[in-house]
């Protein structure tokens, strides 16, 4: 299952527009669709405006890979979960959002391992066929940082 | 060597799991967990968990009475180290841990690529440990960069 996810507030429907296509071309069908308000509801798959807690989480864990905003709630919950998240930002000059602090995160964090990025709707068909052969298996759920920081913590605090 | 008592203090969402992924630095040690949701209880096993109240660097009378809940809190548990993620909760902790003489940490979100956050910048002069997880916010007096948690 793919999970597309745009976020609490805003549609965002040059990303939900895009995945669709995707899903139509590939022959997709079990994907679900959360759009936002007043957003744009695909044709294939399940779409919802809004998801409660609950229910976006069982989607959330159920899929193999989510398609989201690059909103910092959707990347730390797929990199703390280890899942696959194709992101792609939006953008203040298409009105999209209020100012431009998505394409700031999405700039830094796009190479953090587990993120599929697209800048924009043109390179996000190769991130979604990137993610879903990136087994997700290989992103597997890591609970602890790397031990790199936390020695450095632990060198600091338990040597006095 | 006796066991050291840490305080794990941080807001829920991002913050929140920011921290558990540090769990490293107290595994050997005594940890009490203090968040501002009830419900991420079921997160921490065994460990002790408490919580204060939700609030925010915009919200001047609930941020006084956060900051008298950390106080009683760090009284209370007297703990060796404190270590936070973010945001309100954890800079207050860290302010009266340097009171009674605590080791502090504080790891400064990822979410912060750009610069520290707020209560980032303030904890400067509190922080024992002062990090953030981005190469290009670090400085040679710190904030300082020692890998990220993811």
């Amino acid at each position: 299952m793919i999970f597309v996810t745009v976020g609490t507030q805003l549609s965002f429907d040059r990303l939900v527009k895009q995945a669709e296509n995707w899903a139509i071309e590939n022959n997709y069908t079990d994907i679900v669709f959360q759009v936002g308000s007043q957003g744009y509801k695909p044709l294939t798959g399940r779409s919802f405006e809004f998801i409660s807690g609950k229910e976006a989480d069982d989607y959330f864990n159920e899929a193999s890979v989510v398609i989201g905003h690059a909103g910092m709630g959707t990347i730390l919950s797929c990199l703390s979960e280890g899942k696959p998240l194709v992101v792609m930002p939006r953008l203040y000059t298409l009105n999209e959002h209020r100012n431009d602090h998505q394409l700031a995160t999405y700039s830094k964090l796009k190479y953090l391992d587990g993120l599929f990025p697209a800048d924009d709707e043109l390179m996000l068909n190769n991130a979604i066929n990137d993610a879903l052969k990136s087994n997700s298996k290989s992103h597997a759920f890591n609970s602890r940082a790397p031990v790199e920081i936390t020695d450095y913590i632990k060198s600091r605090i338990y040597s006095f | 060597m006796k066991k050291k008592l840490v305080m794990a203090i941080a807001s829920r969402g991002g913050h929140w799991i920011q921290l558990n992924r540090l769990s490293a630095v107290w595994e050997e040690q005594d940890v009490i967990f203090i968040t501002n949701d009830p419900s991420l209880e079921s997160h921490v096993g065994n460990a002790k968990f408490e919580t204060v109240i939700d609030a925010n660097m915009d919200k001047k009378l609930k941020l006084i009475f956060l900051a008298a809940q950390t106080f009683f809190k760090v009284l209370k548990h007297r703990p060796d180290v404190i270590i936070s993620t973010g945001a309100a909760p954890g800079f207050f902790a860290l302010i009266w841990g340097k009171l009674i003489g605590a080791k502090t940490v504080w790891v400064d979100s990822v979410a912060n690529a750009d610069e520290l956050s707020l209560a980032g910048k303030k904890v400067s002069k509190i922080a024992d440990v002062w990090l953030t997880q981005w190469p290009e916010v670090a400085k040679e007096d710190g904030p300082l960069y020692k890998g990220r948690v993811f």
